[in-house]
């Protein structure tokens, strides 16, 4: 593609092939000499093999999304060749290993076989057989292999027969393009003039709740949101810090209940199953009024649907999942970047307000490896509860308003009670109780109005209004609508309850509002139109996140569907 | 907890009393005097929620108060992770045989071929023996009371509160609406009904593992301190030994090792 300044290699095979690595690697090889870079992967829910499948974009700017057509596909057996050769682009490439047969009618790619394990065994490291992979896509990428080599010497610093194998797998994959033309040229990187992080989803949400004030973790291993419990695990240990592994899920929010009660920032994650076994726990959690955080990394649902598969399918359960009047604030991470910052705000929005704090996150950020804008640490701002400092004898829930919390050890003893409740924390079923009680819960929420929103082109009557990790994909899909001089307005948020109030506001006066996400219901969709706002979801429900030019083409369906007048349906006697 | 404090002189406000949902539940809100702090939760959960406040401040002194159904039948897959972490707190266990507060459902502790509301018919399920069980999960305190004998009940107590890890003191507490066994337990002469509570001999060696599982199968409610290990370390001392084996684990260093 002349002029093209990106490129994105996907890589297929059986799980342990390297596979998982080395979308990764190619990343972080870009990422360190100054591109921009994002991955994706996809792998089955087992301990080793299976199909698998990574990609790696990367560009000469900032990347949003895994990117939609294949320019390079790396295909490691049969079947990989055969799942995946469809999603080439023309004047793609195709590396094989020698044992898989090519279509010998695709006249549109080329097709390059290359012994990877053979070359990888000539240097002494079986395990090298990425490095011919990446020697080889140095040729056809136009890249210097001397940024790989230089990159291996980095990080395997120390090792001298490891990179001294590992750059001459790089030489003997190189030869075996040499005689082949580069598909594109991503010309010199461009690098940022910030300084940057390369991290995934699930490791920035880690960091941004521990920069907020974070001590205490408890979760339940459970796939996408097992990387949190590790991270915890090594990271949050020392004096007046706790991580720790539960026996389920259902223990691991009693417990967090229980440290939230004791004074500690404390928090879950966990995805849709263990989500759903939480929900008594979070409706205890607002009913005693006790400051936690619980992170839901979505996946394919219901039951254990699709474990390593993407989908924003539980936000109802989300801004519900408790069973009474309750309505749990939601913070919906749309980016690598922005999983940072939902965990310092849900942590401090749990404090303010005290209750539980969701954060919705997904497959596709929590895999997701990228170069983003380091975040500046004197600019995160963590808040702690109001602590009651005064005599005994206090009455805790007296009032409409969030009081200061009393904390074991100190004074103001009280109960905290998940049945209805007088000041003091004792029972109680009186309705004019139950209905005082309800407002101070509800009028809680008031104190988390500050959210911010993006907004552009926000004369336009129809806008584009993406949530969580749809927003990539999306904000792509809305910048090849402006180029095609569609006039689309664009709204966007991580606070998705309570809503920024002017946010609503400006999408009730729209004609039209577009969500796209990944679910059936058209979840936020529906929501938006509970809050009378004409909203109408695009959906998908496929596993896989939106294709930025396929979510374009059905924005322009949903908006020539709208102009034309529908035909009269004839009606037959 | 009274005692409590005044041996370790420590204040009220460092007690959590952490509730199940049920009859005994409600001790949380019948406390006299100075309160402690009081956590009254739902229903089988009163041990989880233990965890989260005895870990979150290892200082407090944690006590959990339910019943048979909350505890062995619904909060039951909680008993196991509790004895194997040996977590620092004192269950109290008020064994009535029935399910109060719902209006005499069976509980696991029912007898057998006992008819209740929810066994027209007899129950069909064979009892659980909860200090045999305690035992085998590896609860490293165990002592067998009775609602009768408040005195030694206290003294069980206040030495599970005492004993360095997972303590539960079950006690024999009967329902005097739904499962009045009394006199079963006490025994009546004049009508000939033999007790099924009986002390458990001075000595017997509460260390002694062999001997406690031997003692609670052989029959009837034996009353006294069946089983106490106090070598095992428990939770709250296993995570204060981490400290020191923790690398730099402040943020600022671990957000710089993700440069670029």
């Amino acid at each position: 593609m002349a002029g093209q300044r990106e490129f994105v290699v996907r890589f297929a095979g059986e799980g342990g092939q390297g596979v998982v690595t080395a979308a990764e690697f190619v990343a972080r090889a870009a990422t360190t000499v100054g591109y921009h870079a994002l991955t994706f992967a996809t792998f089955p829910s087992q301990i080793l093999g299976g199909p698998t499948w990574t990609q790696a974009r990367v560009s000469r700017e900032p990347v949003k999304s895994p990117g939609d057509a294949v320019d390079i596909l790396v295909a490691f057996n049969d079947y990989a060749y055969a799942e995946h050769q469809g999603d080439v682009r023309d004047g793609g490439v195709i590396l094989l290993d020698p044992s898989v047969s090519p279509d010998a009618s695709d006249k549109g790619r080329r097709t390059i076989a290359i012994p990877f394990d053979e070359l990888a065994k000539q240097t002494g490291e079986s395990r090298a057989a990425n490095m011919v992979v990446m020697g080889a896509l140095s040729k056809l990428i136009n890249m210097p292999v001397g940024y790989f080599k230089e990159f291996v010497s980095t990080r395997f610093a120390g090792r001298d027969a490891v990179i001294e194998a590992n750059h001459k797998a790089l030489d003997l994959g190189l030869a075996q393009v040499a005689g082949e033309s580069a598909i594109m040229d991503l010309g010199e990187p461009n690098r940022p003039d910030y300084p940057q992080s390369f991290i995934k989803g699930n490791d920035a949400l880690s960091l941004g709740a521990l920069a907020a004030g974070l001590n205490f973790y408890i979760g339940y291993p459970i796939s996408p949101a097992t990387p949190v419990l590790l991270y915890m695990e090594r990271n949050l240990v020392g004096e007046g810090k706790f991580a720790y592994q539960a026996s389920s899920e259902i223990e691991a929010i009693a417990a967090l209940l229980g440290a939230g009660f004791a004074g500690r920032k404390a928090m879950t994650a966990t995805s849709g199953p263990g989500f759903t076994l939480m929900g008594e726990g979070i409706g205890l959690g607002w009913m005693t009024e006790i400051p936690c955080v619980i992170i839901d990394v979505q996946r394919g649902g219901p039951a254990t649907g699709l474990p390593t598969k993407t989908e924003q399918s539980d936000l109802l359960t989300a801004l519900s999942p408790a069973h009474g009047d309750s309505s749990v604030p939601v913070i919906a991470a749309g980016t690598v970047e922005e999983c940072f910052y939902a965990g310092v705000w849900a942590i401090n929005w749990a404090e303010r307000y005290q209750g539980p704090v969701i954060i919705l996150s997904e497959h596709s950020l929590a895999e997701r490896a990228q170069n983003i804008r380091k975040p500046d640490l004197a600019q995160v701002k963590g808040e702690s509860r109001s602590v009651y400092t005064g005599s005994n004898g206090y009455l805790r829930y007296e009032g409409l308003e969030a009081s200061p919390m009393p904390i074991p050890g100190g004074p103001g003893a009280y109960i905290a009670n998940g049945s209805e409740h007088d000041g003091y924390g004792d029972t109680t079923h009186l309705g004019s109780r139950h209905i005082q009680m309800t407002h101070r819960r509800f009028s809680k929420l008031e104190l988390l109005h500050d959210g911010p929103y993006e907004s552009r082109n926000t004369d336009a009557s129809v806008a584009l209004v993406p949530w969580g990790g749809s927003k990539g994909s999306a904000e792509e899909a809305y910048d090849l609508l402006v180029a095609d001089g569609i006039d689309v307005a664009w709204y966007y948020t991580m606070f998705l309850n309570p809503l920024p109030p002017a946010l609503l506001k400006e999408l009730r006066s729209k004609d039209l509002v577009l969500v796209p996400e990944l679910n059936y219901l058209g979840q936020f969709a529906s929501v938006l139109r509970s809050k009378s706002v004409k909203a109408e979801a695009i959906t998908q429900y496929t596993g896989l996140p939106f294709k930025a030019h396929e979510l374009a083409e059905r924005v322009k369906e949903q908006l020539a569907a709208r102009t034309t007048p529908k035909a009269k349906k004839v009606v037959q006697a | 907890m009274r005692d409590y404090m005044v041996q370790y002189e420590t204040p009220m406000a460092n007690n959590v009393v952490v509730a199940g949902i049920g009859c005994s539940g409600n001790l949380v809100h019948l406390l006299e005097g100075e309160q402690p702090f009081g956590f009254h939760g739902i229903h089988g959960r009163a041990l989880p929620i233990a965890l989260g406040v005895k870990m979150g401040n290892p200082d407090l002194n944690v006590v959990v108060v339910a019943g048979d159904g909350d505890f062995l039948s619904i909060g039951m897959e909680h008993i196991a992770p509790q004895a194997a972490r040996n977590l620092n707190i004192t269950a109290v266990i008020m064994d009535n045989g029935v399910y109060g507060l719902t209006k005499g459902q069976a509980s696991p502790t029912t007898a057998a071929e006992h008819v209740t509301s929810s066994t027209p018919f007899g129950k069909m399920e064979a009892p659980v023996n909860p200090l045999d069980l305690y035992l085998t999960l590896g609860v490293s305190y165990v002592a067998s009371g009775y609602s009768s004998k408040p005195r030694e009940l206290a003294k069980y107590i206040l030495d599970g509160m005492d004993h360095p890890g997972f303590s539960i003191v079950h006690v024999a507490s009967p329902c005097t609406t739904y499962n009045d066994n009394y006199e079963q337990l006490k025994g009546n002469v004049s009508k000939g009904i033999e007790p099924t509570a009986w002390a458990i001999p001075e000595d017997h060696d509460p260390s002694d593992i062999t001997r406690a599982r031997a003692l609670v199968q052989d029959g009837g409610v034996p009353l006294g301190i069946v089983y106490q290990n106090k070598e095992r370390p428990s939770l709250d001392s296993r995570i204060a030994g981490l400290a020191g084996r923790e690398k730099n684990t402040d943020v600022a260093s671990l957000l710089n090792s993700f440069d670029l």
